[in-house]
């Protein structure tokens, strides 16, 4: 079974780099984006019955800062 | 002053921090590794040192905030030991949820090393009281992760209990409030992105850092 965590910035929070990447698509003549975030994606392989409750967890102990970020659990069969 | 400057994976502040201790205070740091679970006994103060721990995997310090000896850290903050985080050890205080907010990457993008003005904004603090309140001394920086963010509430609220200790006085990294260095609620856990371990000799330009260990030491002495 695995688990693919979603982490995203918070709205509010600037997000530097997802300027930088907006700023670089301009670059490349790539119009009409409108903004960009970057999140990080990370992909848990668990073993069976590893309950809802722990991946949430793992989400708010360490996956993701919750002052600044946002997680979604996506399982994956 | 009884002090220890802790070592993770990737830490690079740890000799500097220590020496730094040792020659303002006369007292040398015991050198503890991260993977100690308790600390020795009666410690005056903890230095958790700049770097790159666990080379800024997942965000910066996060890995290092569930090493075993934070845990250990935690409590003695609790008790009331004074524990000093410079930089990356700034990051793992945020990470560990010893001080509010978190370190995001710098505004400009850019890595930022350079020597920095800074206004004292709490003169008050065992760390602090050698400087004079809005007092501009200058502290070098060298970061990525250094732009401090917080919600409304919590930077009104640090603000108005006298937290935010030392405030940027140029542009650096995009800050909230140009915050520089931030206290707990208690007072006795300091964190901030400039090294004040890097200027307290004549020969490292200026000697604003040392300051801060010499009010550490002093403070140590008033308690006892």
């Amino acid at each position: 079974m695995k688990a693919r965590i979603h982490v995203t910035l918070k709205d509010g929070v600037l997000d530097p780099q997802g300027r930088a990447i907006h700023h670089a698509l301009e670059g490349l003549g790539f119009d009409g984006v409108q903004d960009v975030r970057a999140g990080r994606l990370i992909e848990l392989s668990l073993a069976d019955g590893t309950s809802d409750e722990a991946i949430d967890a793992m989400c708010r102990k360490l996956l993701a800062n919750m002052v600044i970020e946002n997680y979604r659990i996506e399982k994956v069969a | 002053m009884k002090s220890a400057v802790i070592t993770f994976p990737g830490s690079n502040c740890d000799r500097d921090l220590a020496v730094a201790i040792e020659r303002v205070t006369g007292h040398a740091p015991i050198r503890l590794w991260h993977g100690e679970q308790s600390l020795p006994e009666g410690l005056d103060l903890i230095g958790v040192p700049g770097g790159f721990s666990y080379g800024d995997y997942l965000r910066s310090g996060a890995m290092a905030a569930r090493s075993p000896v934070i845990g250990a850290v935690v409590e003695a903050a609790q008790r009331g030991v004074a524990v000093l985080g410079i930089c990356n050890g700034f990051q793992i205080l945020t990470e560990a949820g010893l001080l509010p907010g978190a370190l995001m990457r710098n505004a400009g993008i850019r890595f930022v090393c350079r020597t920095v003005a800074l206004k004292v904004e709490n003169a008050e603090s065992r760390f602090t009281s050698l400087y004079e309140a809005g007092e501009t001394i200058r502290i070098p920086v060298a970061h990525h992760d250094g732009n401090y963010f917080a919600d409304d509430a919590t930077l009104d609220r640090i603000e108005g209990e006298g937290q935010v200790a030392f405030r940027y006085a140029e542009p650096v990294n995009g800050s909230a409030r140009d915050i520089a260095g931030v206290l707990n609620a208690n007072g006795n856990v300091l964190g901030m992105m400039p090294h004040p371990e890097r200027v307290v000799e004549a020969q490292h330009g200026n000697t604003d850092g040392a300051r801060m260990f010499e009010a550490l030491a002093r403070s140590v002495l008033e308690r006892a």
